[in-house]
């Protein structure tokens, strides 16, 4: 009955599976609700969503698929440029019309005409709310938002008709990859857990000791070591220069993963992996800990985390002597080659807008040393995929 | 039987939708939201409105799923055993009842809360899956199924510290309870203290929601928080006046202990009342 919308939520990368359709279909079935498209959309999110970061984009995905079933008119809310609406006067008014506008006296009336012109067209071009934003036909061709914008069918206009709920994306921020805090770092981070019991026995076992006192005829007491977090980490934070814009994202990650992991060991270095790493950055110049002691230090099965924007010139990477800070024997890339070798498990979070990284030729450089499918951006999504790779 | 909200509880309308729906479909439903925006209050609420007992289950950090089930004190028959209490030979005389078997066997259709379901550990919910689908689990010891005499109506509240398992969100509806906007929280302000001074109201929303807006703020004031505090204004019977009043250096609100729980946030809206007063200070001159 709504497989387009089903299938639309899908395209949208919203996590809906035939089971919850058939929840939301039988929910209709049994009419669960009034007839009416309110209490559809309420019913559809209830059944369908299971995650508050989904509810933008089912927001949207409502409003593309069932765009028209409710009087559309009032729920158009956007920002167009005063100058656009001057042009487009000529262009989709007849002369009877820009009578009528003059005899009618309003620029308010004007707008109503020009606002369902513009819904025409739109659906013949876009058959989207997004109208505003792309599509190379469409008049507002690369329109955005404008401050001289005039707004268009907003409080103003009185029929005292309310926006529909799901155009007014109120679950805007909410949305994944936007808010990071300490605490939802936290949660991403819990995904790298692996319990073990190892060290000395002082726990009380109580079905070991019931089992053993069964079978031995007296109380027998069973104790056995405490569940703990086994998971090693070996946190490596590129610091200074281009990482000062990003500061307070690492310091909350840096937070985070401390409380998280009992054994986290950390180190600093600057723009590129060499041969010296710091763990008090005011003292970076005395107290150095050479890469390679490091390494020799920390066994393999520890989980190797790199934090750095990796954008800095490709030379500093590839070429002995490339570091903007002293002279390097060995190239930073071998010290990067060293580390993805020893360590089986590595990633590398990347505060940078995923979207800058092709464009980046030094990102590209590091990705091609540790790995295309270890860098990840440092949002929740990129932290949650970045814990997967790491518990893999 | 239809969930309208109640005189002391304010559904907005979509909760509505979702909680009919899902005693409709006898489906659970997760509830989420920011803390203290009646999560819990709604388990509740709806059995109050629509008559049913409440069976609430809190977990913890340590509850494991099959304590919902039931528990075999197994330590209790050996020393019975041992004293030669006769009550020992039957094993289900040592079988605790869990809430979810209560919630089975209960003769009226009950409500069951499974409060904080993401405090337990990761495997939890999974645990319950086939319960919660089917209405029924096996008790080993006695050799028996229990089944739902009527399938019980399940609410569950979630605070987001843990994710839960697809297989188990496919099995239930959910509501996100957003913040509410200043008309709903006149409303719930309403059903709590009814009658209350429109101006103080007025003062005390405006004071709260500018609160929420400071960033950095480390917790900010909740729903139950803003109701604590206007419990106070009101015992003190503070004057709309002296909410009104827009002086920067009485930037701290009177009785902020209410709403500011963390000495951090305190600290930060000191520091903003002395630079809102040095700026003061510094125009006047």
């Amino acid at each position: 009955m709504f497989q387009r919308f089903f299938t639309e939520l899908r395209a949208a990368r919203v996590p809906v599976s035939l089971k919850e359709y058939l929840t939301l279909v039988e929910a209709l079935d049994k009419d669960a609700i009034p007839p009416d498209v309110q209490d559809f959309y309420y019913l559809s999110r209830a059944a369908l969503v299971k995650d508050e970061r989904h509810l933008d984009k089912f927001d949207r995905v409502f409003g593309t698929v069932f765009k028209g079933i409710e009087n559309t008119a009032d729920a158009v809310n956007a920002e167009i440029p005063a100058e656009w609406l001057r042009a487009l006067t000529e262009k989709f008014l007849t002369d009877e019309e820009k009578a009528q506008i003059e005899a009618l006296g309003g620029w308010d009336k004007l707008m109503e005409t020009l606002k369902e012109r513009l819904e025409e067209q739109q659906k013949r071009h876009e058959g989207g709310n997004k109208w505003i934003g792309t599509g190379g036909t469409s008049p507002f061709g690369n329109g955005g938002y404008n401050p001289e914008g005039v707004r268009i069918g907003g409080e103003g206009k009185g029929q005292g008709r309310a926006v529909k709920v799901w155009d007014k994306r109120e679950y805007k921020n909410l949305d994944d990859s936007v808010e990071l805090g300490v605490r939802n770092i936290k949660v991403a981070l819990r995904r790298l857990r692996k319990f073990a019991r190892t060290g000395a026995a002082d726990e009380l076992d109580l079905d070991g000791t019931i089992k053993k006192s069964a079978r031995e005829g007296y109380l027998d007491l069973v104790l056995r070591p405490e569940r703990r977090n086994s998971v090693k980490v070996l946190l490596l934070l590129d610091i200074g220069g281009s990482m000062d814009s990003h500061i307070k994202l690492c310091e909350e990650l840096f937070s985070a993963a401390r409380t998280e992991f009992k054994s986290l060991e950390f180190f600093y270095f600057h723009n590129c992996l060499y041969e010296s790493v710091w763990k008090d950055n005011r003292r970076r110049h005395d107290e150095k800990t050479m890469t390679w002691d490091m390494l020799h230090k920390y066994p393999s099965d520890y989980r190797v985390v790199f934090v750095g924007d990796a954008t800095m010139s490709p030379y500093e990477i590839t070429y002995p002597g490339g570091s903007v800070e002293h002279w390097n024997e060995e190239a930073g890339a071998m010290w990067l080659q060293r580390v993805a070798q020893i360590y089986e498990r590595v990633v590398w979070l990347n505060p940078t807008p995923r979207a800058h990284w092709d464009h980046t030729p030094s990102i590209q450089v590091v990705r091609e040393i540790i790995g295309e499918n270890r860098m990840f951006p440092l949002t929740i999504e990129g932290l949650d995929g970045a814990m997967r790779e790491l518990s893999r | 039987m239809r969930f309208e909200g109640t005189k002391d509880y304010v559904a907005t309308e979509d909760l509505k939708v979702a909680v009919n729906a899902a005693i409709t479909l006898e489906r659970p439903l997760l509830i989420k939201g920011e803390p203290g925006t009646g999560k819990t209050m709604l388990a509740i609420e709806v059995a109050k409105a629509i008559g049913a007992p409440l069976i609430e289950w809190h977990i913890k950090s340590t509850t494991k799923a099959v304590q919902g089930l039931y528990e075999y004190d197994a330590v209790m028959r050996l020393r019975d055993s041992q004293l030669g209490d006769a009550r020992s030979a039957d094993i289900a005389n040592y079988i605790k009842r869990g809430k979810l078997w209560e919630a089975f066997e209960s003769d009226v259709r009950p409500i069951l809360l499974i409060d904080e379901i993401d405090k337990a550990d990761i495997e939890f919910p999974n645990d319950l899956l086939q319960e919660l689908d089917r209405m029924e689990f096996y008790v080993y010891e006695i050799n028996k199924t229990i089944k739902a005499q009527q399938r019980p109506i399940i609410i569950i509240t979630s605070n987001n510290e843990k994710e839960l398992p697809d297989a188990f969100l496919r099995r239930c509806f959910f509501h996100y309870i957003r913040f509410p906007d200043e008309e709903t929280m006149r409303a719930i302000i309403d059903s709590h203290y009814p009658g209350i001074k429109a101006r103080l109201i007025n003062e005390a929303l405006k004071i709260f929601y500018d609160m929420r807006k400071v960033p950095g703020l480390k917790k900010k004031p909740s729903t139950s928080e803003l109701i604590d505090w206007l419990k106070l204004l009101l015992t003190d019977d503070v004057d709309p006046e002296t909410l009104k009043q827009r002086d920067p250096s009485k930037l701290i609100p009177p009785m902020h202990g209410a709403l500011l729980k963390n000495e951090a946030d305190v600290m930060l809206f000191e520091r903003l009342a002395f630079l809102a007063r040095r700026e003061q200070r510094g125009g006047a001159s």
